[in-house]
């Protein structure tokens, strides 16, 4: 089996879920900006956070390996703070040239406040002039589908944006037709409590096709399983998939997603 | 897949599931004082499952989800509860 992990925290995890992955036939991981678990004081954290991202923790998913990707921008769970946000989105053009970086990632919205939605509309302004692609962060639990839907409205009304570049992750069955009538790509979230477990996101994909979807374990320093793509791939097994439609899922979804940005090339085999 | 074979693989996990549910269910109920908004949207989440329309997991979600358009005025926590209180938080 050969897949890859779109979306990963790996700055939270330990060596040892490295060697698990790269064990289970992860060939890249990509690790979207997100938010430590505490707020960052001054411009100046994010921007130690963005070297850790697009120079240390390239270096160590390589001892294994692991190409390493990244997303860069302010998490919307510290957008509250206009003042702070707009110093952080001005720090991100510094990183946009380094070579493992593919765009502006994880934006979107938490609670949905219009200070969150402002920051939303500087990050894709931002992606706009720099072209760069998305990756989209949709709210938690009962904040979800008000979320997802502002979010969906505030990108489909920059025009200079184009929805095949955008990913919109955290999906679940009521928010999942959204993004894809809308063009752009979905991703489903493995959690054990929260998001999508594996037969739910297998259900997704029998019901809707599976052309632009991924899935993803958003590993970080909550609960979460970093081996839950291989995990759903078993799942996809179990229920009789073949092989090549399982391998498209894990595999030939995120590198026909994740190519259009020239930077992702994955190691040769 | 079948419905014999969805079966077959799925409903002991279910069948632990729901009686995980029903356990729960009686825990609160056992319990002293008020319930909240969130045990209401609960309820209200298992009225779908007794219900002859598809796409019952997306039923449960939208009972239990925030049915307003307008962004709020701030943010005043980061956290989700699960539930809607039922009026913009």
């Amino acid at each position: 089996m050969r897949y890859i992990e779109p979306h990963g925290h790996m700055v939270s995890r330990t060596t040892d879920d490295y060697i698990d992955m790269a064990t289970a036939g992860c060939h890249a991981v990509c690790e979207p900006a997100f938010w430590a678990g505490f707020d960052r004081s001054s411009p100046q954290g994010f921007y130690d956070y963005f070297c850790q991202l697009t120079e240390h923790e390239p270096k160590r998913a390589a001892k294994f390996g692991l190409a390493h990707f990244t997303w860069l921008c302010i998490n919307p769970k510290e957008s509250e703070d206009v003042k702070l946000a707009e110093e952080v989105v001005a720090i991100i053009p510094k990183f946009l040239d380094r070579p493992n970086v593919l765009g502006i990632g994880e934006i979107g919205l938490n609670k949905n406040s219009r200070n969150e939605l402002k920051v939303l509309e500087l990050h894709i302004d931002l992606a706009a002039r720099t072209n760069q692609m998305i990756l989209v962060h949709t709210p938690h639990l009962e904040d979800k589908l008000k979320g997802t839907r502002l979010i969906v409205d505030a990108i489909k009304s920059d025009k200079r944006i184009q929805p095949e570049r955008v990913i919109i992750d955290h999906v679940e069955e009521h928010t999942i037709e959204i993004p894809l009538d809308a063009g752009f790509w979905a991703g489903m979230t493995l959690y054990p409590e929260s998001k999508c477990t594996a037969a739910r996101a297998v259900d997704m994909i029998e019901m809707y096709g599976g052309e632009r979807l991924w899935m993803n374990s958003a590993c970080d320093w909550g609960v979460s399983v970093p081996l839950a793509v291989p995990y759903a791939a078993l799942e996809m097994k179990r229920r009789g998939h073949a092989p090549e439609v399982i391998d498209r899922m894990i595999y030939q979804n995120p590198v026909r997603f994740l190519s259009q940005s020239p930077k992702f090339k994955l190691p040769k085999a | 897949m079948t419905r014999q074979q969805v079966l077959d693989l799925y409903f002991m996990e279910a069948r632990a599931k729901v009686i995980d549910l029903s356990a729960f269910i009686d825990r609160v109920e056992r319990a002293t004082g008020q319930e909240d908004f969130r045990m209401a949207a609960f309820r209200t989440a298992l009225g779908e499952l007794g219900k002859t329309q598809p796409q019952k997991a997306r039923n449960v979600l939208l009972a239990l989800s925030d049915p307003t358009i307008e962004p709020i005025p701030a943010a005043i926590t980061k956290a989700a509860c699960g539930a809607w209180p039922g009026k913009s938080s």
